[in-house]
């Protein structure tokens, strides 16, 4: 019996191993070759939330920095609750934006301040409007951006600090920049982060990492606002399985007790 | 016959209408072998992975919107404004790849312990019916959400269908109802991902009524000797699968919680944009071994019959593998190489996510050919060369049997042999 258990834990964790193993090729497969610098985040690891302070600082930076040409579609602004405003807070962040309405009783489409029922306010109406903004590039909403990349959060801050002087022969073309960590070291994104951008309402110095961690931070929460609430629910879920399950082997145990 | 019930409104329903002695005979008195191990859990674990999968589908779609400009949206809607529809979203998402595991260890516990020799070649031939169904299934519902690995997922694999001679080309275009996957491509690919699970629950009845018909094998891989092998499959196969499903479930929400994109891939929160390739296009995790085979071969028409092959060669498996001894426990060479085509699925796994380039193709074809032939070379051979250990008498001896399980069993004479 004891024997008959070992093999079968031995095999399931080889299988399990094997298994693991071929589905890390996977991920290297599609992922870059390059590397990112790993960042250690308020939001890693099965226990960990945003930091509501980075959070607030980060939406800062993409509301002075960003937003100008990234859009944050899926964002509404009564979201921003998640970040610890009041409902008065938000209701004025969201009157700074104006949102295209209508049609009106004239059949005219009208512009509104936004309310925090809005989604993010876009900044340009469409693909071809950014583009042509962009000098054809077209910057992308944001609001996946963390989910959409491999090692998400770790790509967009070193991303946000990969603006270093190009290798002596590295044949740059006219109108784009050189960043380490962007696949093929060409992007049409000129350098958006230099240190002291902005000025902190909470008085943190706004040094140029400072400030890629907290819009990375941001941007996570916008890519997976559930995060917190999943992970508690994890826990939750987890530590209440261990128990039924005990209880159900120790079931089992009696019923199967007078089986020879 | 008839079980006797104390309700009497069980009883008058059951006189007319025979559904709880029918339920009685099947889910409780239902004789089973007395010596099924865990690895005889993931049956009942695969059917309760589908009814987890219908029911977190048709959640979905109450909210999903199967239309080129909305499907992605209506995705991120679910995840961020329906009540728990992360939640929702996340376990039918996990819960295809754990569906698929489940199902994956189903068909290897039967390969090892000869569960689709006679009398079951029908139920094993309903299960392969079961995992294509499966595959159908999942390729469509990866679509759904129309992100870039649905988008350009859906093209490579319609466009496979092109290889066909002739008539190829028109085939393609009659599944897309279009010129390229479009608006079209998705509806219909919602519409059958709605309709096929429950053709699957169809099989599935068909798959438990053959499995009734003989009872389950076991371990040892002989047939039961009377009553003393048996027992009830209430309550003892009921608390076991129940303690089953309880670990399983820990498995299951350790993904769902705290890595539920791990399984998936972060292109695919990429909307759908047909005029920019991915650098890589890998199909999901599941697919793996099979996407291995069709590229094994240079020729998209023979890459193509290989990978169907891979499955068809399930079905004959009965009359490939004519061993009299079912449970690999008794078969010393057959356990070696039962282990080594595990290993081989494996390295098909791992090198379908790999781009095909340099070794990685070689080593795709020396896996695809020994895939093959295990099933027609090697089981056909074993069932001629391969001397079995001599099998127990009943069920109940070696369990029964003093002085260490098999020691006593060793003197009997093979069965059927």
């Amino acid at each position: 019996m004891i024997a008959r258990l070992t093999t079968t834990i031995a095999a399931v964790a080889i299988a399990a191993g094997a298994w693991s193993f071929a589905f890390s090729g996977t991920a290297k497969a599609a992922g870059p070759a390059i590397e990112y610098p790993q960042h250690d985040w308020s939001f890693s690891g099965p226990f960990g939330t945003y930091d509501r302070g980075a959070l607030q600082r980060g939406f800062q930076v993409y509301k002075n920095i960003c937003s100008g040409c990234h859009a944050l579609s899926y964002v509404a602004y009564r979201n921003l609750e998640d970040l610890g405003y009041n409902e008065d807070e938000i209701k004025a962040i969201a009157s700074e934006a104006f949102v295209t309405d209508g049609p009106n009783d004239d059949g005219e489409m009208f512009e509104r301040p936004a309310i925090p029922a809005d989604q993010f306010a876009s900044p340009f109406p469409n693909e071809q409007a950014a583009r042509a903004a962009n000098g054809g590039a077209y910057p992308p909403d944001l609001s996946l951006i963390v989910k959409a990349r491999p090692d998400g959060a770790n790509y967009v801050r070193s991303l946000l600090l990969g603006y270093v002087e190009p290798p002596a022969d590295f044949n740059l073309m006219p109108g784009m920049n050189y960043n380490a960590y962007y696949p093929g070291h060409q992007i049409a994104m000129a350098q958006p982060l230099w240190g002291d951008d902005v000025t902190y309402a909470d008085g943190t110095e706004a040094t140029i990492e400072q400030q890629a961690e907290d819009l990375t931070t941001f941007l996570a929460w916008a890519s997976e606002p559930e995060m917190e609430e999943r992970k508690r629910a994890g826990v939750m879920t987890i530590l209440f399985l261990l128990v039924f399950t005990g209880l159900l082997y120790a079931t089992k145990r009696k019923i199967w007790s007078d089986v020879h | 016959m008839a079980a006797s019930f104390s309700n009497p409104v069980v009883r008058w329903i059951d006189h007319r209408l025979p559904v709880f002695t029918f339920m009685h005979h099947e889910l409780h008195e239902y004789p089973t072998p007395k010596n099924l191990s865990y690895w005889w859990n993931f049956g009942s674990l695969a059917g309760i992975a589908l009814v987890i999968m219908i029911v977190s589908g048709i959640t979905l779609a109450m909210h999903y919107t199967p239309h080129v400009d909305y499907a992605f949206d209506s995705v991120e809607r679910i995840m961020r404004d329906v009540n728990y529809g992360w939640l929702i979203r996340y376990i039918h998402m996990n819960g295809a790849s754990f569906f698929f595991i489940v199902v994956y260890i189903h068909i290897f516990r039967g390969l090892y312990f000869g569960s689709y020799k006679a009398p079951r070649e029908i139920l094993w031939m309903l299960g392969v019916v079961i995992l294509l169904l499966m595959m159908a299934t999942a390729f469509m519902g990866y679509v759904l959400p129309w992100g870039q690995m649905s988008f350009w997922g859906a093209t490579v694999i319609t466009n496979l269908f092109s290889a066909i001679p002739l008539v190829g080309e028109d085939i393609v275009i009659w599944l897309w109802g279009g010129f390229a996957v479009d608006n079209a491509t998705l509806n219909r690919f919602f519409s059958l991902h709605f309709l096929l699970p429950f053709v699957i629950v169809g099989v599935v009845v068909l798959h438990i009524v053959a499995l009734h018909r003989f009872g389950s094998n076991n371990p040892l891989g002989i047939d039961v000797k009377g009553p003393k092998d048996q027992i009830p499959f209430h309550p003892y196969y009921t608390i076991k699968d129940a303690f089953g499903l309880g670990v399983f479930l820990i498995f299951f929400s350790a993904f769902i919680f705290f890595a539920p994109n791990y399984l998936g891939h972060p292109d695919n929160y990429i909307p759908a944009n047909p005029l920019v390739t991915p650098a890589h296009i890998v199909p999901e995790w599941y697919f793996l071994p099979f996407y291995a085979i069709l590229r094994a071969v240079p020729d998209k028409l023979g890459g193509v019959l290989l990978m169907f092959g891979a499955i068809a060669v399930l079905f004959i498996l009965p009359w490939l593998d004519r061993s009299p001894v079912r449970s690999g426990q008794f078969r010393p060479i057959f356990k070696i190489f039962f282990w080594i085509l595990v290993i081989d699925v494996v390295a098909l796994t791992w090198l379908g996510a790999k781009p095909a380039e340099g070794w990685y193709v070689v080593g795709t074809q020396i896996a695809t050919v020994y895939y093959f032939a295990h099933f027609l070379v090697i089981l056909p051979l074993l069932s001629v060369f391969e001397t079995p250990k001599p099998l127990p008498k009943s069920i109940s001896e070696p369990v029964l049997g003093s002085g260490g399980g098999f020691a006593a069993a060793t003197a009997a004479p093979r069965e059927k042999a």
